[in-house]
């Protein structure tokens, strides 16, 4: 789906042009947007000259909103409608949210993934979201004059499908064409790779605001393979700075505290920890709203002591990332660090403890992931040539799996599967003349359902009666290229079929999208309309390109008829290109496509065949 | 768990043909790392991000294939079942649970030993490591079934053998994890 697109569609490019695309790495405590300069990727800076966002929004009784450092400057006055850190409640419902006591918003319980109360009505952590990402698009465009393309948005590793649908959700809100979902890691391993043309396995270790992550890859030829990865969503430089407000409360016997004082706190909290990173003591000192005056002094061993137990969990995870990995600590050639919160020197020397080696810090932690983002983004939108080209190969970091009788998970798709993959299991019915099945789709390694995250719900239904045992249910899985899942359930006998995108259970239905969209990015109906037709003109268009360029190429793969039955249908559409009739214009695209599909095939075999053995098919 | 149908029609015979290699059990591990890479290289889904849909259609579905496929073979007791399927072998996982007496005495007593090691990391990492080597034994076992007698049916009967030693295995590791 592409409602908005932000190149003005329907418009041909010169082919020679440089396609702009950018990256973003869109973060729990700060939002980046990088770009292809010269060769180079760079952060794009404000006209402030700042490099950094503050993911902080803040919504306003007329509508409209704050976000960034103008936003972050009233986060202490009005709390409850400056929203921070909102990616910690991406693709979550309330319950999954730790500190909730020690946040000052009016949260709302809603299925799938929790809402806030705001002074502007209810706001999805996607809307919030997607105010972030708007304005990086505005910067971009601003940058360059133009517009782009499309942006590569990365994402933590270890997010789940209901994080990454919410996260590609708020990208397309925000008018943002989505070349690809990436993981952070991964973008961070691509940006040091290219930078150092570095070879053999690493381990990337990630410690951001609010999510940790770590992945181990081998680097080889242009090849960069997550070989495994691990975290948690949930851990990241805002716990450290709770352990301290938690403290701090304590040893001032507080207990109450208005909103306003909890974030002025909590602000504090984060100041400290990064002082404490430079300085071996400070003084935290701030008056509350009573007049009151707090004043403790904290050493770097308390603060060490208060939060080694969250470090410890971030070593556990790299260990069971190097075991899913099956590499030893003597393979890893070398640890990258990535992220603001491996600044913390326990932080290092935890890392440096486990692998017996410094870690690396030569690349800006904040920034590497931007970085690599931008890197990609140009190599999706085609701008490099086939021999500075690399491949990405990633994994899905969490099992995806269906619930059996008795509250049971059964694996379909284990953890640290490559992506794409499509893998299915088969299931039978368990009572005579049974009609229907519910399939239950969950996330996660635990062996309960109930302890999994659940993904979605649907029903098979019309199963023609027959004894128990009898119905061959295939329930597939496809995850694609970014790691989202689609789900399908057939009854092999009947025919009787069902399926999924896992969208509207924990993502937003398309319907919740598009009531946005005409909220928030007011765009009339009979825009609407032109838009799709310009895209449906576009799509035309590119497919009537591939198909003159295959034809040149590998004409010989075709007979007589084949090739003519191809020829009418390319005709046909050029025809209907420039008339404004989008249905016939889909109906010429679908006929062109059903023409040229045994063609695309053919010739993608015959690709493969020509680089594994480097003949042409005919040689063969 | 199984492969998920390749809906449209494919040009390679099997997995083995995919990747260029010959059909037997034994496979060169670089040369099929080397192909699945090449292979990659071509169908990729971010080698098609400015193409049609149908384009990105046929990409998914030959990505997915390719790590299928790759999966299927680089691992022993897998590309083991494969092989019999090709073979026309139903491997019968479910009803056909016949061993030789002597294997399953010696996984009562490693299940024994297991049960005793407890939480005990370095009995538990001396067991895997026992066992580790009896896998490699059956590996080279079903290698010859499979590539010198040209016994695929010998073989099935090697590999249930095999999947159990995996499975115990996998249990084993489980328990590992949990301790460190």
């Amino acid at each position: 789906m592409a409602l908005l697109q932000i190149s003005e569609p329907g418009q041909s490019r010169n082919p020679h042009q440089r396609r702009i695309a950018i990256g973003i790495d869109l973060g729990t405590t700060n939002s980046l947007v990088a770009s292809m300069k010269n060769a180079l990727p760079e952060v794009l800076l404000s006209e402030g000259g700042q490099a950094f966002l503050p993911s902080v929004v803040r919504y306003l009784p007329s509508g409209k909103t704050l976000a960034g450092y103008e936003a972050l400057a009233q986060a202490v006055i009005d709390p409850k409608n400056t929203i921070i850190s909102v990616k910690r409640f991406m693709g979550r419902s309330l319950a999954d949210i730790g500190n909730q006591k020690s946040l000052p918003y009016d949260f709302i319980d809603t299925p799938g993934m929790l809402q806030l109360q705001t002074v502007a009505g209810i706001k999805s952590p996607v809307e919030v979201s997607a105010e972030i990402l708007a304005r990086l698009r505005q910067l971009a465009e601003d940058t360059f004059n133009d517009d782009i393309e499309g942006a590569v948005i990365t994402v933590p590793a270890y997010f789940d499908d209901a994080q990454r649908q919410a996260t590609k959700d708020a990208a397309e809100l925000a008018g943002i064409q989505v070349l690809r979902l990436l993981n952070e890691p991964t973008a961070a391993a691509l940006a040091y790779g290219l930078d150092h043309a570095a070879e053999g396995i690493y381990a990337i270790y990630d410690l951001g605001g609010g999510t940790f992550d770590v992945s181990i890859l081998r680097l080889s030829k242009g090849v960069f393979e997550v070989l495994s990865t691990g975290g948690n969503s949930a851990l990241g430089g805002d716990d450290f700075d709770h352990a301290l407000l938690q403290m701090v409360l304590q040893e001032s016997n507080l207990m109450q505290l208005t909103a306003e004082d909890q974030r002025a706190l909590i602000f504090k909290c984060r100041h400290a920890k990064e002082n404490l990173s430079i300085h071996p003591g400070i003084l935290l000192e701030h008056t509350l709203s009573n007049k009151s005056a707090i004043q403790i002094s904290i050493s770097q061993e308390t603060f060490f002591q208060l939060t080694q137990d969250l470090v410890q969990k971030t070593i556990q995870a790299v260990k069971k990332a190097l075991r899913d990995a099956k590499v030893s600590l003597d393979d890893i050639k070398g640890v990258v660090m990535v992220g603001g919160a491996t600044r913390m020197p326990h932080v290092q020397h935890a890392v440096e403890t486990l692998f017996g080696r410094a870690p690396l810090n030569d690349l800006n932690p904040d920034e590497v992931v931007a970085l690599g983002a931008a890197r990609q983004a140009d190599l999706l939108v085609g701008n490099k040539n086939k021999n500075d080209e690399w491949l990405l190969l990633d994994v899905i970091p969490l099992s995806l799996g269906v619930e059996m009788m008795g509250g049971l998970v059964e694996k379909i798709i284990p953890r640290n599967t490559p992506i794409p993959v499509a893998l299915a299991q088969d299931f039978t019915t368990f009572k005579d003349g049974q009609t229907a099945m519910a399939v239950h789709v969950l996330q996660g390694e635990r062996e309960l359902a109930e302890d999994c995250r659940s993904l979605a719900r649907f029903e098979l239904r019309d199963i023609p009666p027959m004894v128990a045992g009898a119905a061959r249910i295939r329930v597939t899985y496809q995850v694609d290229a970014d790691g989202l899942l689609s789900v399908s359930a057939a009854e092999e006998k009947s025919g009787v079929s069902a399926s999924i995108h896992v969208k509207p259970s924990y993502g937003l239905a398309d319907g919740d999208i598009a009531r946005m969209l005409t909220e928030g990015f007011a765009s009339a109906a009979e825009d609407m309309q032109l838009r799709a037709l310009r895209e449906e003109q576009v799509e035309a268009q590119r497919l009537m390109d591939a198909v003159d360029s295959a034809l040149q190429i590998d004409k010989h793969l075709l007979n007589d008829a084949e090739l003519t039955l191809i020829e009418k249908a390319l005709g046909a559409l050029r025809q209907l290109k420039d008339q404004e009739n989008i249905d016939l214009l889909r109906a010429g695209i679908e006929a062109l496509s059903q023409a040229t599909e045994e063609f695309a095939a053919k010739r993608m075999n015959a690709n493969i065949r020509r680089a594994l053995t480097g003949k042409n098919l005919s040689e063969i | 768990m199984v492969a998920a149908n390749l809906s449209e029609s494919s040009s390679f015979t099997d997995y083995f043909d995919f990747f260029n290699l010959p059909r037997q059990f034994q496979i060169d591990r670089s040369v099929l790392d080397r192909a699945y890479l090449t292979i990659q290289q071509e169908v990729h889904p971010d080698k098609f991000v400015n193409q049609d849909d149908q384009q990105k259609r046929r990409s998914l579905q030959m990505t997915t294939y390719a790590n299928t496929a790759y999966q299927t073979l680089k691992q022993p007791v897998p590309r083991g079942f494969y092989l019999c399927q090709l073979a026309g072998l139903d491997p019968q996982l479910e009803t056909n649970t016949t061993m030789p007496k002597e294997f399953l005495i010696q996984q009562m007593e490693w299940r024994e030993e297991l049960d005793d090691a407890k939480s005990d990391l370095s009995k538990l990492e001396a067991l895997q490591q026992e066992v580790q080597v009896i896998q490699k034994e059956w590996q080279l076992q079903i290698e010859k079934a499979f590539d010198e007698a040209l016994a695929p049916e010998k073989a099935l009967e090697k590999l249930r053998c095999a999947l159990f030693l995996e499975r115990f295995l996998e249990e084993l590791d489980h328990r590992l994890s949990a301790l460190i």
